[in-house]
């Protein structure tokens, strides 16, 4: 600690940290265009100038560092005149377009302006104009009101690190640009909307929609990947309009993917609405709900318990799968499944599908071995931290790849794009870099967890990891799911233990062992392969793949039309907030089997959501602890013969902008898909 | 007013070979070795002794420099030249490296030993082609003669210097912008704290030198601190180049004891003004960035550091350009007012915007689009710019408009006087 003297005050401020920040954490704010706490400093735009003492100029506060005894003063008539004179250089030829820009009402120039802006405009000569970028169908630009705070290049330069931007000429000729005006091609690149402290950058899907005061803001969380982070709804009426991030340092910092941010308007697209049957013809057509139930009790009552299975797909919060567990235990079925991709993990033993190390032991974390996963596509937040870590490490962070050669932003070693390769780790050089190693950290992917040798995988690392881990305080084993919905689904034991391996409920659907199907929103099954005998029912609230193959069509509601709570790959429960009313005659799914079990005239031992809620968590205590993470041990895998193959170990996500019924059917994810995925097209 | 045998460049004008038959003619290299024997401390503390101060512009005491450097050997340290030499009307480091590239390259071993840089890096201005040819020759040919390299001049220090050739911005003679393109990125500023002596050229301690600052360096450790000590004036010792340009009838350079009086300078040189000592207008004294001074100043100002301060200019790099009063001061001054905004890197706010609106100002006043009130917004805005900027580009752009405002505001008032009855 030293102390320091702010304005005449005297202050004990942590060693090591800047004027701004020490300001910021004694409750004084320095207006700041360039300065942000996540990006580097650039100390360009000296809107922080401060007075110091002994010092004629003034200073920047966002480059000095404190030290003891420093005189820092923040009002003077010295730094007022500075800030003005640079507010007025950034208004020169920064256009008078707030009334029609985008950023208008949440922009850091207008409200800094009102402080320290001048009244009238002495400039006469002619505004400077900048043609505008080209940035892809997500980020739309007006580069006239860009003020060069390079916070843009600096967040794609080390946060997300794609180096497309940059800035080009001198002077007041200096233009931020893309490399050869390329589109942006990051799973991240949305932040930059969020950090231009402008109307530069801006939102292209939102362009001139609404004012953000008008906005309801809901806190919530999201449901595109595992990683849980946490989100900023801001809807008008019943749509909502855009998607922010909300900080949290443990999930998601301040940033949030493209997907996140933009996939909100598949939720206004090929929504299901009401009850549908086949026709004589096998024709989907509208149905009412006795006409309905009386189907469903027939076909229930009709069929053995044995020849029913369930799925729930891999976006579905724990209320309504809970309220399917309970349906399904009433009637008898015990056939169910919520891994429609067959993934590996141990029934009743957490730490085989969690990510153990949590999402902030990457920080710590000193080695880094990758199996099987397209971090970058999977989890970009994720894979932004383990850039962090390894730019911003004091020692070279190694970070060791076994299976295919996705894209990523660090080095990595690749070790072999098959399993074989596996074995290199233990021994030779790997082996003893793993020893060395205090705070390993191994992450497997999902396409690793789904191939078929995934159990083996699965039990080699983890003896590998035991082997070399020396710290009983760190568990740096992780599995990295992908979907938002899925630890929920196992943590709730929607699995069916008899039938984990060969005999699973998915490949018996396929081999046609049951009659009856019952899909809880479950889109990525092979729906080809299901037997055109057995009678599927869909209860889902997009009209998605399952769609064409659905016998009966259910709709519900969608995640942002109920409360629900999801837990994030970490383990993680949190919770999705309700910001608008589902459909008009759409149930909720928890509802609808309330109503249905009625029908049937059979108990269900809840009667409302906070009954359901409180048997849910007397059951399953760790999901009331909203936010809380309880963590598991590792346990030790029986000896086992490993018998490896040379089968590339490919990402379970192809198409990062596609990965569930929402994304699929909204309409800027598929302008991404055509603008960045032409490769694998 | 230098005696003859006080003259460290005595070679300037290119009368004798500047490759290393000449040099050593002349007393380059001689018992190097023995330099390099005293301790790097000893020779740091005897630079500071000779009241050497830099001669880039900034005038800070080079001994000092060299002093902050870090003391611990575990980290490579450099040494890097700054031959960039772009200031209009400078031209001194181009005929030092032209006809006495030697004196460089010896000062280079020294300057490097004493601060322990192993790596010496010239940063020489591209267009200087020429020049860099005849640099890299000596530098060749000291190599050959073991004079740098491995174990130079049979000594326990092993130094190598390397060219590398600037792409002409002007900003890239500002010592951490040439840091910055030596790295091989765009030549902008770095936020200083940290200096260069901690954090430089690839995050290793440096120090950056002028070239002339460091081509003085083995006559002072040969003649002695005291020597160099008793040359110029108290607090400004020494000997320097002037470069006299402009309004002259013998544009020249010519090294002068500090502290020389500029009339001295200019009619024993230069050929005195064209027209006449009574023609002259103004004199621009250290390179286009300072202030200019009108004739009333110059008749007896002294050609030092610390006098022009107190006259309201500065030595900077002792670059004189004459200006007679057959030409017109304003266009001038917008000439340079263009040459800033050109030359503005466009990292920080005030300059960036700033050397645009102020050039744009100037040239209204020069085709008489003016009123008499935006001069006070004119000054305000260099006002605006000064001390609110990374580097001294901002103050550079600011101060020769400052200097014009203070000495000929009636003239320009006049003017736009004169133009607005015409128009009524």
């Amino acid at each position: 600690m030293v102390q320091i003297f702010i304005n005449g005050k005297p202050f004990k401020v942590d060693e090591g940290i800047t004027v701004i920040q020490a300001c910021e954490d004694v409750g004084i704010e320095i207006p700041r265009f360039c300065y942000h706490e996540k990006l580097s400093i650039a100390g360009n735009c000296r809107m922080c100038l401060v007075e110091m003492e002994n010092s004629q100029k003034p200073v920047a506060s966002c480059a000095m560092p404190v030290a003891e005894g420093m005189k820092i003063k923040t009002d003077t008539e010295m730094v007022v005149k500075a800030r003005k004179g640079v507010m007025e250089f950034l208004l020169i030829n920064h256009p008078l377009d707030c009334p029609i820009c985008d950023q208008g009402g949440e922009c850091d120039l207008q409200d800094q302006a009102m402080a320290y802006g001048s009244g009238i405009s002495r400039f006469v000569e002619h505004k400077r104009a900048v043609k505008d970028k080209n940035l892809g169908p997500l980020i739309k630009t007006h580069m006239t009101r860009c003020i060069h705070c390079t916070r843009c290049v600096r967040f794609a330069e080390e946060i997300s690190g794609n180096q497309q931007l940059g800035t080009i000429g001198r002077g007041e000729d200096t233009e931020i640009t893309s490399f050869l005006e390329k589109s942006i091609d990051s799973e991240m690149s949305g932040n930059i909307i969020d950090l231009c402290p402008v109307g530069a950058l801006t939102s292209k899907p939102y362009a001139y929609v609404a004012r953000p005061w008008e906005l309801k803001k809901t806190q919530s969380i999201d449901v595109f990947d595992a990683v849980g982070s946490n989100i900023r709804l801001d809807s008008k009426g019943d749509k909502i309009l855009r998607v922010l991030p909300r900080i949290n340092e443990d999930i998601n910092d301040e940033w949030i993917s493209d997907k996140t941010r933009f996939a909100y308007d598949g939720l206004n697209h090929q929504r299901i609405d009401r009850y549908y049957s086949r026709d004589l013809n096998g024709k989907l057509t509208e149905d009412s709900e006795e006409g309905v139930f009386e189907i469903l009790r027939s076909k229930f009552s009709n069929t053995k318990t044995k020849k029913i299975a369930s799925v729930v797909g891999n976006t579905v919060d724990c209320e309504s799968i809970y309220a399917l567990k309970t349906f399904l235990k009433t009637i008898g079925v015990e056939n169910f499944d919520c891994r429609q991709d067959e993934s590996f993990f141990i029934p009743n033993n957490r730490s085989s599908y969690l990510f153990n190390s949590k999402i902030s032991g990457i920080d710590e974390s000193d080695f880094c071995v990758l199996v099987g996963s397209d971090i970058k596509k999977e989890a970009p937040i994720l894979s932004a931290r383990v850039r962090q870590r390894f730019l911003n490490s004091d020692f070279s962070y190694p970070i060791l790849r076994v299976g295919s050669r996705h894209n990523v932003n660090f080095d990595v070693d690749d070790l072999g794009l098959g399993s074989t390769s596996l074995k290199k780790l233990s021994s030779g050089k790997y082996l003893s870099l793993l020893k060395k190693s205090k705070k390993p950290l191994f992450i497997l992917g999902q396409g690793a967890m789904c191939s078929k040798i995934g159990e083996q995988i699965y039990n080699f690392c983890l003896n590998l990891y035991l082997k070399v881990s020396k710290d009983q305080s760190w568990n740096g084993f992780n599995v990295l799911q992908t979907f938002s919905g899925r630890v929920g689904a196992l943590d709730l034991g929607f699995f069916n233990e008899s039938n984990m391996k060969s005999k699973s409920v998915i490949k018996k659907i396929y081999q046609g062992e049951y009659d009856v199907l019952f899909l809880m929103s479950a889109d990525d099954l092979d729906f080809g392969k299901i037997p055109s005998k057995t009678f599927v029912i869909y209860q889902g609230h997009h009209g998605d793949k399952a769609v064409s193959r659905a016998d009966l069509i259910l709709p519900t509601s969608c995640f942002t039309e109920k409360e629900g709570i999801y837990v994030n790959l970490e383990g993680r429960p949190q919770l999705s907030r309700q910001v608008k009313l589902p459909l008009p005659s759409v149930d909720h799914s928890w509802n609808f089997f309330l109503k249905f079990s009625d029908y049937l005239e059979l108990k269900m031992n809840f009667k409302n959501f906070e009954e359901l809620r409180k048997n849910m968590f007397s059951e399953y205590r760790f999901l009331s602890k909203l936010n809380e993470i309880q963590s598991y041990e590792l346990v030790q895998p029986k000896k086992y013969k490993y018998n490896f193959v040379e089968d590339e170990i490919f990402s379970n996500i192809d198409n990062f902008y596609m990965t569930d019924s929402v994304s699929r059917n909204s309409p800027t994810m598929s302008n991404c898909s055509l603008a960045f995925q032409k490769k694998s097209l | 007013m230098i005696k003859k045998s006080n003259i460290i460049f005595t070679n300037l004008y290119g009368g004798s070979s500047p490759l290393l038959k000449g040099a050593v003619k002349r007393g380059d290299w001689k018992n190097t070795k023995s330099i390099l024997k005293i301790s790097p401390q000893k020779i740091i503390d005897c630079v500071k002794a000779s009241g050497l101060r830099g001669r880039g512009g900034a005038g800070f005491s080079t001994g000092m420099k060299w002093d902050f450097m870090p003391k611990s050997t575990n980290k490579q340290h450099y040494l890097v030249i700054n031959a960039d030499e772009g200031e209009p009307g400078t031209c001194k480091d181009r005929d030092i490296i032209r006809n006495e590239p030697h004196k460089l390259i010896e000062g280079c071993l020294i300057a490097g030993y004493a601060i322990n840089a192993t790596k010496c890096y010239i940063y020489i201005r591209g267009e200087f082609f020429n020049e860099a040819q005849i640099l890299q020759n000596a530098i060749d040919e000291a190599y050959k003669k073991k004079l740098i390299g491995k174990k130079a001049c049979n000594s326990n220090f092993n130094f190598d210097i390397y060219i590398h050739y600037g792409a002409g911005a002007y900003v890239c003679g500002e010592e951490t912008a040439l840091i910055e393109s030596l790295e091989g990125k765009k030549g902008q500023p770095r936020l200083k704290p940290p200096f260069p002596a901690n954090v430089g050229l690839f995050g290793m301690p440096t120090t950056v030198n002028n070239v002339e600052t460091i081509a003085v360096i083995p006559t002072i450790m040969r003649r002695g601190s005291q020597w160099f000590y008793n040359l110029g004036t108290k607090n400004n010792t020494g000997s320097k180049i002037f470069c006299i340009s402009g309004h002259v009838n013998k544009p020249c350079n010519v090294e002068e004891e500090l502290g020389v009086p500029l009339k001295y300078l200019i009619q024993k040189y230069a050929g005195d003004v064209i027209g006449g000592w009574d023609n002259l207008l103004a004199v621009i004294p250290g390179g286009s960035s300072v202030p200019l001074i009108p004739k009333s100043v110059c008749d007896n100002v002294l050609m030092d550091f610390d006098s022009l301060k107190d006259c309201g200019s500065g030595l900077g790099t002792a670059g004189i350009i004459v200006i007679n009063k057959q030409i017109d001061i304003v266009q001038v001054i917008s000439r340079l007012s263009e040459f800033y905004k050109h030359e503005s890197c466009g990292q920080c706010t005030p300059c960036r915007e700033g050397t645009g609106w102020l050039m744009r100002m100037m040239k209204r006043i020069q085709t008489g689009e003016f009123t008499a009130e935006e001069l006070d917004l004119l000054e305000e805005v260099t006002y605006q710019i000064e001390g609110h900027t990374i580097c001294a580009l901002g103050d550079a752009a600011a101060w020769p408009i400052q200097g014009l405002l203070k000495n000929f505001k009636n003239q320009i008032l006049n003017r736009i006087n004169k133009k607005s009855s015409k128009v009524a």
